[in-house]
């Protein structure tokens, strides 16, 4: 007797397809994908919303306006995977936690930037990776 | 009309864990045994680590059943939208009090819905719907 | 707004809240049984198995009747189906059921939760319990088996980490701690001692995974790096095993076998733009402030403070999981957990704060912090394999960095 998990070999979707699974998050990714980065920002206080959200986290409205931002910042933290936990990512790589100028905090990888480079503090601005004609990623190189 | 399936449809396969495991290996060589607790004499039925009366671990044993039951309550899938697609409708889902008192559910291959009914004697058969998976199932049986 | 803004300035160790006059759980409520598999890294049987043998002997322990039992409290975690653990259990009718969510930060929120059952009369007896196959089965702890956990849940924030392969709750939990570490200027080679001293603990426990195992700082240093800055031996045990625990009214409980453990304060937290230890759009990235929050909660409660603490079992699914939460409970400042640490001497068994008696997560096993109840029980009964002279009260926490919770017990 074969069991329901052998039979089937198991399915990993692309890491990717996380992007793109809540309906407050579409205009952020279809921004990306035009190589622009936008952010959401509640209209009545103005607080910024990362993850994009329907209400704000503050005033509980559920207005909001998406805001082109600098695309520059500095790196908060970040980590190392000497062994790769998915098919779809070739260890070793790094992930920075990036501090935009204008507060939010975005996760992303960086490009040009060696893991024994990279230094929390470390200024950087982001440039845009295409993964298909409609979707790309945010990713940051060292600021010039 | 006997039970029939639709080819390159999957029939969805039991779920295999270490309590039912002895159970569906039977099947596979065409016996059917139950479940028992041999301190308290009781059978019980889905297969589990304990005995439910009392809380045993190590009293539990396989023991080959008569095969023997009748019908305690049944479904006919008459419906496209209810019915599983790769089964042809109408089929009778049975559910069959055994003679050792557990309750069992399977399709009945060989009878015609309208044949059904509650209290009907039935024994135990086997089929394979498919390639690799063998199950147990109902047939008509003389009182 | 106001505790949000104590925690930004860390001026929280001067602005205890006023403690609470009415309490239904406060020392009304106790636990009077624990139970516990065989903890191992390939148990060789389903989690149902394990859950019926570690509730078993929960009820055996508590000198109750499986019949007695009328509640049941799981995390939304487990993957043992409640009806069927229920058929297993025979019990003719529970009265009351719940599940916790956020992992193991839910650990002692299942007690929190049984307390308030049977602090409302809405059940008498609960039983509490965790059953996992980490080591050997379906393993969260890795990039695929998590991904494929949350296809059952999809979380709004993963959309923006997942793309950039930042992926396992190992190297989530690295990122805030090397923002830790730059902030108060942690070095590496300073830390280790925590694990060596969990390591000596578990040599006394012959449940411990890592019994008959011990670890020499020189060892740990020599450890290879997972994400840096934690090493293997920062990392917990991945372990195949289950533990239970009975929950009932104080009324009762002093007619049982046991010394009662009355359950002095609980309290869960979920604070603002919290994620589950990716809460990067908070203010202090560099900080457990969840923990923060039930620690305040629980001295609020109970009215006792840091220094009232006997024994702690803070929840440690790697070491400075653990270390950062001596900080957000009040046993040290902030950013002196690993000084408080070096050396080991503070936090062994006739040490300043007894930490982790059993071996923790990290040496002993990993039931998901449930394994941690059951030790800051076996030490308020005077029957821990390393007993802390006269412990009269013990501090519980469940995991850190997401949604959790924390209890205070005593005798």
């Amino acid at each position: 007797m074969t069991t329901q998990a052998d039979s089937e070999a198991p399915v990993i979707p692309h890491p990717a397809l996380w992007a793109v699974l809540y309906r407050s998050s579409t205009p952020f990714w279809e921004a990306v994908g035009r190589h622009e980065l936008t952010l959401q920002r509640c209209s009545d206080c103005k607080t910024w919303r990362m993850p994009p959200r329907p209400m704000c986290p503050r005033c509980q409205s559920a207005e909001s306006e998406w805001v082109p931002v600098s695309g520059r910042g500095t790196i908060h933290s970040w980590v190392t995977y000497p062994e790769s936990p998915h098919p779809a990512f070739e260890a070793p790589y790094a992930v920075i936690l990036v501090e935009l100028d204008e507060g939010p905090r975005l996760v992303s990888n960086p490009v040009g930037i060696a893991p024994d480079e990279l230094e929390i503090g470390m200024p950087v601005e982001v440039v845009f990776e295409d993964v298909s004609d409609d979707f790309a990623l945010y990713k940051f190189q060292r600021a010039g | 009309m006997p039970l029939e399936y639709i080819p390159g449809i999957p029939i969805l396969r039991p779920y295999v864990d270490p309590d039912n495991q002895p159970f569906w290996d039977a099947v596979d060589r065409h016996e059917f045994v139950l479940q028992r607790c041999s301190d308290c004499d009781v059978y019980f039925q889905p297969p589990r680590p304990m005995c439910p009366h009392c809380l045993s671990m190590d009293s539990l044993e396989w023991v080959p059943s008569s095969g023997r039951g009748e019908v305690y309550s049944f479904v006919v899938f008459a419906a496209d939208r209810m019915a599983y697609p790769g089964m042809k409708i109408p089929y009778v889902v049975v559910l069959v009090e055994m003679e050792e008192g557990v309750r069992l559910t399977a399709n009945i291959v060989d009878a015609e819905p309208d044949e059904v009914y509650i209290g009907m004697p039935v024994e135990v058969t086997y089929n394979s719907p498919m390639e690799g998976l063998t199950l147990y199932q109902f047939k008509k049986r003389a009182s | 707004m106001q505790m949000l803004e104590e925690y930004r300035t860390k001026s929280y160790r001067q602005h205890l809240r006023p403690p609470v006059e009415e309490n239904l759980i406060r020392d009304k409520t106790a636990i009077v049984g624990i139970g516990q598999t065989e903890y191992s890294r390939d148990s060789g049987r389903d989690e149902l198995d394990l859950a019926c043998e570690a509730i078993k002997k929960a009820v055996a322990d508590a000198g109750l009747k499986m019949s007695d039992i009328d509640g049941l409290e799981a995390l939304t975690l487990d993957r043992v189906s409640m009806p069927t653990l229920i058929g297993s259990l025979g019990i003719e009718n529970l009265r009351f059921t719940s599940e916790v969510s956020f992992g193991g930060g839910g650990a002692c929120a299942l007690v929190m939760h049984a307390a308030a059952a049977v602090a409302s009369g809405a059940a008498d007896y609960v039983v509490c319990y965790r059953a996992l196959n980490e080591a050997s089965g379906h393993r969260y702890g890795r990039g695929d088996g998590y991904a494929e956990y949350l296809k059952a849940a999809p979380t709004l924030h993963y959309g923006y980490y997942f793309p950039y392969g930042f992926l396992t709750p190992l190297s989530w939990a690295a990122m805030y701690t090397k923002r830790w570490m730059h902030e108060y200027g942690i070095k590496l080679e300073d830390t280790g001692w925590y694990s060596v001293v969990l390591r000596e603990y578990a040599q006394n426990n012959p449940e411990a995974i890592f019994y008959g195992k011990p670890l020499t700082i020189e060892e740990f240093h020599e450890s290879p790096m997972i994400s840096a800055p934690l090493r293997l031996f920062d990392c917990c045990v991945d372990t195949d095993g289950a533990a239970a625990v009975v929950v009932t009214t104080a009324d009762r409980a002093k007619d049982m076998p046991h010394t009662p453990v009355y359950i002095a304060a609980a309290a869960q937290s979920s604070p603002i733009e919290t994620e589950i230890q990716t809460s990067y759009n908070r203010p202090v990235v560099a900080g457990l402030p969840e923990t923060w929050y039930v620690g305040q909660e629980l001295y609020r409660q109970s009215g006792l403070g840091p220094a009232d603490i006997d024994v702690a079992q803070l929840y440690d699914p790697f070491s400075y999981g653990a270390m950062i939460q001596l900080e957000e409970l009040g046993f040290c400042g902030p950013g002196e957990c690993v000084d408080f640490c070096q050396g080991g001497d503070r936090i062994r068994v006739d040490g300043e704060l007894p930490l982790n008696t059993s071996g923790g997560l990290l040496s002993e096993a990993y039931i998901h912090g449930v394994n941690l109840i059951t030790e800051a029980v076996r030490q308020l009964r005077g029957t821990a394999h390393n007993q802390v002279t006269d412990a009269e009260t013990a501090i519980v926490t469940a995991g850190p960095g997401l949604p959790t919770s924390g209890l205070i017990l005593r005798k």
